[in-house]
């Protein structure tokens, strides 16, 4: 009963969405304002018919309903309640529903909280993003019904894919949606925005909050996955360049570029049309990424059970949706008027090159990842690109590209002073030499990648501290004047510190990993000891444990830093019951500088167990950087809201549609 | 718009110079991107290769380099996983039921790694012909087929699987 309750919930989504995709469109092209004031209510309604479809499917997963076929495919009665919880999105068919749950929840908040938007460019942003619903509601209709029923039901469920079962993973996909689908909103502006023909600094003041939410959980989304593939898959990795990891990045590098250039068109009302492009393109590459990932075009973790009609129907909605914004955008963009002029050495001009150099990277990930699937397509043979294709072009693309935000913020708008911020940053200069030649030093002739990465790490730490200290006026007023200039700063101005500042840290993660990182591989008795680095670790024993629904083995080790006992660390090799399936879990131990990593393998049969151990240098950064970039991104939001709020009166809301506003999560 | 108006002609003029210094470094970009795709597709593209395509590809006037970065991808043939001396490299042969493999690897081997199922290896080809591994992926459960390595099978005329269920990695 209550899946059919979902079922036709979402049914009922369908059609509430096909009105509010044309009732509103007619109405702002008639400037009928009745028709115009149906796209916040049935907006609502379609949040309101979705999150209890969601619902729905979420109870049939919490009860372990089996006559459910997505949920006795996917779930299990032994498993631990969070992951029966996350198992109603660690499935294709769930997954889906989640992704219009999160249409929806964009689309109600702007019906909800636009009170001070022009009513036509409302009407038009909700229609569009009624129309990106009703697309993937037909596309789970008809080729991914999460509700089906089997019957016979079975006695118990199949489990959910056991490298899922975990906690990091649980919230990645929400994460990485939120992230995804956020930017349907920029998309849905910029496409009112060609149909009304006018941009201005206030539409842009619209974009950037939607984009910058956006954005922010597409990071952490991102750094969580990475940090999943990190101790989950047991090879210590974090970042492959697979292309499900790629289809993910590529509307993170072209969203970083979309977010940059609002600035501009905010301020300085400028690069208008390029801002439009880059928001139609990077929502375009959320769908691409959603097509490669689920129409099983590509091998990976994430393909789930596949299905050549759904990647038909998908790389459908994507021809439609792409082509037709792309020729929207080639008839109306002429339209739009340009605006301020500036000199290249500006703030707009150091924006305009992050602009080229993240889409030129992002272009070069786009041909990486899909170039194999046009080779076959072609009968090319079967090739892949992997990491050393990305480290000969992604790598030498983002160089210049953190060289020069050292430099942009230190520029003016309109004219910049080249000279005079680059004898601020003198001292910036002095801590890049001196960080190569340590890093130099203590990796003398291992990696130039990993050199070159931390004095770029380098280089742009101490010029964002320098900027902000110069923002502050450090130095040069008293102590006193510089704490309440401090707490003068808009936020935004703290984000953008913030952002750079984890930014940088991240660079320094990811290259101290190919800077000394060590592993030893070998075999090992109970009692034995092992080193690596000044690291010992002694195998203390392995033992039998039980969980919810694996067994497994578990060693204990206890691990000595020149002598002393540090701690003790259990990697274990787990068995799935059900699906009869093993996993690793690596044990970690973190300090501010270096993770040791501890994996156990197989064992020989006599008593002996294989064993990896791998130190890894300034990896810990990589996730204190990502966090720090997501922070910055949540200050920055701060000051939006407060700056949205300030000049218009939409306190006093006068519509009377609170009952439905509150979104089920 | 601006607050400075200078004249509107030299306006003009100047916005469509500025135009053109952006398409200009526009174009320098992706010129430069080409270059770098261009040169990195030459060293770094990767084929994969069943057993049998190796062989006779091995048997060719064109031969695989000694270094070069290559992926095969087979069954794991029954009875054929063995451990070297040192405890901790693995033989086994890889096969697409007509023609075979040797593969050593030095690691722990993923998870779902087992005899009679599909796996796809990346690393390079040893003088002595057997396949030296850095990379060994199995998919994660026992209805999955790598496609590269059931196309592989198909092309042999050994694949009798049904409908494909695939599933993860």
């Amino acid at each position: 009963m209550i899946a059919e309750i979902g079922h036709f919930s979402l049914i009922l989504a369908l059609v509430v969405a096909l009105v509010q995709a044309i009732v509103p469109l007619v109405g702002a092209h008639r400037g009928d304002g009745a028709w115009m004031a149906t796209a916040a209510p049935t907006a609502l309604v379609q949040l309101l018919l979705i999150a209890t479809s969601f619902g729905c499917l979420m109870y049939a997963f919490v009860t372990s309903d089996f006559t459910v076929m997505n949920v006795a495919q996917n779930s299990n009665t032994l498993q631990p309640m969070l992951y029966k919880v996350s198992s109603t999105w660690g499935n294709h068919e769930g997954s889906m529903v989640l992704w219009v749950l999160i249409l929806a929840v964009f689309g109600a908040m702007v019906a909800a909280f636009g009170g001070n938007l022009p009513p036509s460019l409302k009407a038009r942003v909700l229609s569009v993003q009624a129309m990106i619903g009703v697309g993937f509601l037909l596309f789970i209709l008809l080729t991914s019904n999460p509700f089906e029923r089997v019957v016979p039901p079975p006695l118990d469920g199949r489990d959910l894919n056991p490298l899922l079962q975990d906690p990091g993973l649980a919230f990645h996909p929400p994460m990485l949606y939120i992230g995804y689908v956020g930017f349907s909103m920029a998309f849905s502006f910029a496409i009112a925005a060609l149909i009304e023909g006018k941009v201005d600094a206030a539409w842009a003041r619209w974009v950037r909050p939607w984009t910058l939410v956006a954005w922010s959980f597409l990071t952490a989304g991102i750094s969580l996955g990475a940090w999943w593939a990190y101790y989950e898959l047991g090879w210590g990795g974090w970042w492959y360049w697979d292309p499900v990891e790629n289809a993910s990045f590529m509307p993170w590098l072209v969203g970083t570029a979309l977010l940059h250039s609002s600035i501009i068109v905010e301020k300085r009302d400028a690069l208008k049309t390029w801002t439009i492009l880059l928001a139609i393109l990077t929502f375009s590459l959320s769908l691409i990424g959603t097509f490669l990932v689920r129409s099983g075009v590509l091998t990976s973790v994430h393909a789930f059970a596949t299905d050549p009609e759904r990647g038909v129907f998908i790389l459908l909605l994507l021809v439609i949706a792409i082509g037709g914004s792309l020729a929207l955008y080639a008839w109306r963009a002429p339209i739009l008027k340009g605006g301020g002029l500036f000199a290249p050495i500006s703030r707009e001009g150091a924006l305009v090159l992050n602009n080229l150099l993240l889409t030129t990277a992002a272009a070069t990930v786009f041909i990486g990842t899909l170039y194999p699937l046009f080779l076959e397509a072609v009968g090319g043979g079967k090739v892949s690109v992997g990491p050393p294709f990305f480290n000969a072009t992604f790598v030498p693309l983002m160089i210049p590209l953190i060289i020069a935000l050292g430099v942009g913020p230190m520029l003016g708008w309109k004219r910049g002073d080249l000279k005079g911020a680059l004898s601020r940053l003198k001292f910036a200069f002095i801590a890049t030499i001196v960080i190569t030649f340590i890093a130099a030093y203590i990796s003398w002739g291992r990696s130039v990648f990993g050199v070159l990465g931390l004095s770029l790490a380098g280089w742009l730490a101490t010029a964002v501290i320098l900027e902000f200290a110069s923002r502050i006026g450090l130095g040069r007023a008293g102590s006193g004047d510089v704490l309440r200039r401090m707490a003068g700063l808009p936020r935004g101005a703290w984000g953008m510190t913030l952002a750079h500042l984890g930014f940088a840290i991240t660079v320094a993660g990811a290259s101290g990993a190919s800077l000394w990182q060590d592993e030893v591989i070998q075999l090992l008795r109970p009692g034995e000891t092992l080193s690596v680095v000044d690291y010992d670790f002694t195998l203390r024993s392995v033992d039998s444990v039980k969980g919810p629904n694996y067994t497994a083995q578990r060693a204990t080790f206890t691990v000595r830093q020149n002598g002393e006992v540090i701690t003790t660390l259990a990697p274990e090799r787990r068995r799935y019951i059900v699906q009869g399936t093993e996993t690793t879990e690596a044990a970690l131990y973190t300090q501010w500088y270096a993770d040791i990593y501890v994996v156990i393998g197989q064992s020989d049969g006599n008593g002996a167990w294989t064993v990896r151990l791998y130190f890894k240098p300034l990896v810990p950064w990589l996730w204190a950087g990502s966090l720090l970039m997501v922070f910055g991104g949540f200050v920055s939001l701060s000051d939006r809201r407060l700056r949205i709020g300030a000049p218009s009166k939409r306190l006093a809301a006068p519509e009377a549609k609170a009952p439905t506003a509150q979104p089920a999560e | 718009m601006t607050h400075d108006s200078p004249p509107l002609r030299s306006r003009a003029a100047t916005r469509k110079r500025r135009r053109l210094y952006a398409v200009l470094s526009g174009a320098v970009m992706l010129a430069i991107a080409a270059v770098l795709v261009l040169t990195a597709f030459e060293d770094s593209i990767v084929f994969f290769y069943s057993p049998t395509d190796l062989a006779e590809k091995q048997a060719g006037r064109d031969p695989v380099k000694p270094d070069q970065l290559l992926r095969v991808g087979g069954l794991v043939e029954e009875d054929s996983v063995k451990t070297a001396a040192d405890g901790v490299t693995k033989l086994f042969t890889v096969t697409d039921l007509k023609n075979t493999l040797r593969v050593s690897f030095k690691g722990i081997l993923p998870d779902l790694f087992r005899e009679g199922q599909g796996i796809v290896s990346s690393g390079s080809l040893g003088p002595d012909g057997i396949f030296v591994a850095t990379e060994v992926l199995a998919k994660h459960d026992e209805t999955y087929m790598p496609p590269e390595v059931a196309d592989a099978l198909k092309r042999a005329g050994e694949w009798k699987g049904d409908e494909e269920k695939e599933k993860t990695q």
